[in-house]
């Protein structure tokens, strides 16, 4: 069979020509790549996490490059919702790709007040909830960490805007199954995950931490299967759609994570190795698909055989 | 974003990714290395300051590139010079001619060409002469320039200046060439002849303490200067944020901006140092 698959795909109301976007943090804000790929070809692009006033991040160094990944601790540095929607919406606007915006607070009004900006922003597909960052000492992570906390982040966000609300999970749990239940329940439209890993390195020769965070969040193909075992876990408790993404390089790191459940998936640290990635990807998803005589990209999502 | 801390420079972005064949490469002494490399697209465009982002390809299990700032550029090839200084850097030093290496470029806003009247003094710390070399030749007439470095073997391109006749100044720590001390002590002894003149445009790469001096004498003299910072980077076109620096605004505020995307080359004025 010769025919062009069909790659499209609906995630929860968000049309996307193909099931691959770049991932929050991995592709600043849109324009940093724009003279290195066509924009118009991702499926969605998640812009870096978003707070509703700016935040000065972490004091450097930031990130390390660890053996098979990196470990960063960023610590969310942005401009702020209302330079991020005067400095870049308007280039972002320009394109015929969606626009999924990650965002944060340290609590639960930040969180609020983040959303109901946001939602006042024109183009903007979707809202991607981070409650899972590993490098601030408020908020992300502690949101995400446990179901009761993440219940009520999502019910007050989910009060202040009609876009769909994607929390990102993060790995660390001890019953991802469970969290995402609640998540769902709390009117999440979408999951995405996993986040980074809570990581540490060590400098032998000083025994200082590497980091001026001391630890970080490792990303990269080391977490690839941690990925894949925890989309597998949220596809099977959930019925909303699940974003896949953690460590994904080539075209079978994305396959595998929407064969074990997810409908889309998002190229996050390989974005830094090679900024072309993502459109190697898509075509990787093509030609994997003509391959299996598969029609449609639609069909791979949750095919894992027993 | 862009060019917001450049002055009245204006590096339009164009960036490439090319596979670009490695056409030599040379030990110029046990620590320090040149590579050559065939890649007409980037050379094209390369501008003195700015930097190309290195995926090295016998490192095993790398993610990030690695930034090299541009050295030389020859028509089609673009020339690098780095000392070994850890994984990547040696991984890179067992690269042969004849094999392909990729690499992003060029990245960066390069060093703003001086005021016509002006006299263009450079100062560098070791490899941090490799940029400054490049603007030497950019320029098209002579100034002075500062070189320094722990030791003789850290005194590079002095063939290239002395062909572009320029005025040398250099100090190593162990006095094995030049005046014995660091180039801040050389350069402000000369500076101390001079400090009430203008018409002298500061150009400087190396550590970050020497960075730091040299800023603070152009503030003081009100002498225009332009230094090229050397960070980690990630991504190294602005999306990771790793390599930020905090940098006084127009406005007066202080921000942290990328140095691989706003910079690598700052006004000397506007560095808030740690």
């Amino acid at each position: 069979m010769n025919k062009i698959p069909d790659m499209s795909v609906d995630l929860c109301g968000i049309h996307m020509k193909n099931p691959v976007m770049v991932a929050s943090g991995t592709f600043g804000y849109g324009p940093e790549y724009a003279d290195l790929i066509d924009l118009n070809i991702l499926g969605a692009i998640v812009v870096k996490g978003i707070s509703a006033e700016p935040w000065a991040g972490n004091e450097l160094p930031r990130m390390v490059e660890v053996r098979s990944g990196l470990v960063n601790a960023i610590g969310l540095q942005n401009p702020g919702v209302r330079r991020f929607a005067l400095e870049y919406m308007p280039f972002l606007r320009r394109y015929d790709t969606p626009v999924i915006v990650n965002a944060w607070g340290r609590s639960v009004q930040e969180y609020e007040e983040v959303v109901a900006r946001l939602n006042d922003v024109e183009g903007i597909a979707g809202i991607e909830l981070n409650i899972s960052c590993p490098n601030i000492k408020e908020g992300g992570i502690s949101f995400g960490a446990n179901p009761e906390s993440a219940a009520k982040v999502i019910s007050a966000a989910r009060k202040r805007t009609s876009l769909p609300l994607i929390p990102k999970l993060p790995p660390s749990v001890s019953d991802i199954g469970a969290l995402a239940k609640v998540v769902e329940e709390s009117g999440a439209d979408a999951i995405s995950l996993i986040n980074t890993i809570p990581a540490m390195v060590i400098d032998v020769a000083t025994r200082r931490p590497v980091l001026a965070n001391i630890v970080g969040g490792l990303s990269g193909p080391a977490i690839h299967p941690v990925a894949v075992k925890l989309v597998w876990e949220t596809w099977k408790a959930v019925k909303i759609p699940v974003i896949g993404m953690g460590g994904i390089t080539v075209a079978l790191d994305a396959i595998e994570l929407m064969i074990a459940g997810a409908l889309a998936v998002a190229v996050g640290t390989a974005n830094f190795t090679d900024p072309s990635v993502s459109v190697k990807i898509i075509k990787g998803i093509e030609e994997y698909l003509k391959q299996q005589n598969m029609r449609c990209v639609r069909d791979l999502t949750g095919s894992l055989k027993n | 974003m862009l060019d917001r801390f450049a002055g009245k420079h204006h590096t339009v972005p164009v960036m490439n990714i090319e596979q670009a064949r490695i056409l030599r490469v040379e030990e110029l002494t046990t620590e320090y290395r040149t590579i050559v490399l065939d890649c007409p697209s980037i050379a094209a465009e390369a501008e003195p300051g700015q930097f190309v982002h290195l995926l090295i390809p016998n490192l095993q299990e790398a993610t990030l590139r690695r930034p090299f700032s541009i050295f030389k550029v020859d028509n089609q090839t673009l020339s690098l010079l780095y000392k070994i200084v850890g994984r990547g850097t040696h991984a890179m030093s067992l690269l042969e001619k004849g094999g392909m290496i990729n690499l992003m470029g060029p990245l960066g806003n390069g060093f703003p060409m001086p005021d016509k009247d002006a006299v263009p003094v450079l100062v560098a710390g070791g490899y941090g002469v490799a940029p400054l070399s490049f603007l030497a030749e950019r320029l098209g007439r002579p100034g002075t320039v500062f070189v320094g470095g722990a030791t003789s073997d850290d005194i590079l391109c002095m063939g290239e200046f002395e062909k572009l006749n320029w005025e040398i100044h250099i100090a190593t720590e162990n006095g094995s060439a030049g005046e014995k001390g660091l180039v801040t002590d050389i350069f402000d002894a000369w500076l101390e002849e001079r400090k009430n003149q203008g018409g002298h445009e500061i150009y400087a790469c190396g550590p970050d303490g020497m960075l730091k001096a040299i800023c603070e004498r152009a503030v003081k003299h009100g002498w225009r200067g332009w230094i090229s910072l050397d960070k980690h980077m990630g991504c190294g076109v602005g999306a990771c944020l790793a390599c930020v620096q905090k940098l006084k605004m127009d406005d007066g505020t202080v921000e942290r901006v990328r140095v691989c995307r706003d910079g690598p080359v700052f006004e000397a004025g506007r560095i808030i140092w740690n």
